[in-house]
């Protein structure tokens, strides 16, 4: 099956909010060997101006990912998810994203690329709080391998 | 931290990554990202991969600790992207790292205005480059 060339404009609504815990945050900052106290520590955190444990700067991934999966798993895009290289990523961060922060997102897909039997997908997260508050921008780039590629 | 001390060029330091097999499954199941290429071998064979590879997302998440811990602020970050353009393979080895990453961090560019300044990183695997243009935003003033 080929990528739906009709994906491009589409977006996707993530409603299963996200609650960012302060275990989440450590476990996350232990993934990555992140070692800064403001992961770990809440009075760290709180010396720097932020109200709770802060996310290392990748966090967003999770949520971002999330919302990719709505198109993935949609069947009318025809993304074979075992055939997906992650080719690009970029995260702007409007806000630190805080325990206790309540997000969720809306995924654009920006544009697909017809590369060989495969196309490259951009999409794009807004994640922001349950309130409407911007929290970050992600931007993915995808790659969908076609057959022998 | 301050802008006008720094200059476009200045390293700000160098660190290396250790990467095993179980800490491919720690990402995994802090990140949700279960794709089995991140720890299955024969699945990862059967897709054309030499073996288990890191998640593209494990090595940029952790290349960028360099930043956070030299400008002291995780949240100083203000944006941070890169492109994927080698694979990580993880080796299943006993007692020693199954990869080793470097990173170096290099002043890239600097915004007296905006009051950033921009680290190019750069992410090598045995002298290979793994990471291509990987930069990080980060507020400085």
């Amino acid at each position: 099956m080929s990528i739906n060339p009709e994906l491009q404009g589409r977006s996707y609504q993530l409603n299963d909010v996200y609650s960012v815990g302060r275990e989440s945050i450590r476990d996350f900052a232990r993934a990555v060997k992140a070692s800064h106290l403001a992961h770990f520590d809440v009075a760290a955190a709180q010396a720097l101006g932020h109200a709770d444990l802060i996310a290392p700067p990748t966090y967003a991934i999770i949520v971002a990912q999330r919302a990719d999966a709505l198109l993935i798993n949609d069947p009318e895009s025809g993304i074979d998810f075992s055939r997906v290289v992650h080719a690009e990523q970029r995260f702007t961060h409007h806000k630190a994203i805080v325990a206790g922060d309540e997000l969720v997102a809306e995924l654009h897909v920006d544009t697909v690329r017809g590369m060989g039997g495969g196309a490259m997908i951009t999409t794009r997260a807004e994640i922001s709080t349950v309130d409407g508050v911007a929290v970050a921008t992600t931007v993915s780039a995808i790659l969908v391998r076609g057959e022998g590629q | 931290m301050n802008i006008a001390e720094l200059a476009v060029g200045t390293e700000i330091g160098t660190r290396t990554i250790e990467i095993s097999r179980a800490d491919l499954i720690k990402y995994a199941g802090a990140s949700g990202d279960f794709n089995p290429i991140h720890w299955n071998e024969r699945f990862a064979r059967e897709v054309e991969l030499p073996g288990v590879i890191a998640h593209g997302m494990f090595t940029m998440g952790a290349a960028v600790q360099l930043v956070t811990d030299w400008i002291g602020d995780p949240s100083a970050v203000v944006s941070y992207g890169t492109r994927f353009t080698k694979p990580v393979p993880v080796a299943d080895l006993e007692g020693e790292p199954g990869a080793v990453v470097t990173v170096v961090g290099v002043v890239g560019a600097l915004d007296s205005d905006a009051g950033t300044a921009r680290i190019d990183l750069t992410v090598t695997l045995d002298g290979q480059k793994v990471l291509v243009k990987a930069q990080a935003t980060v507020r400085v003033t």
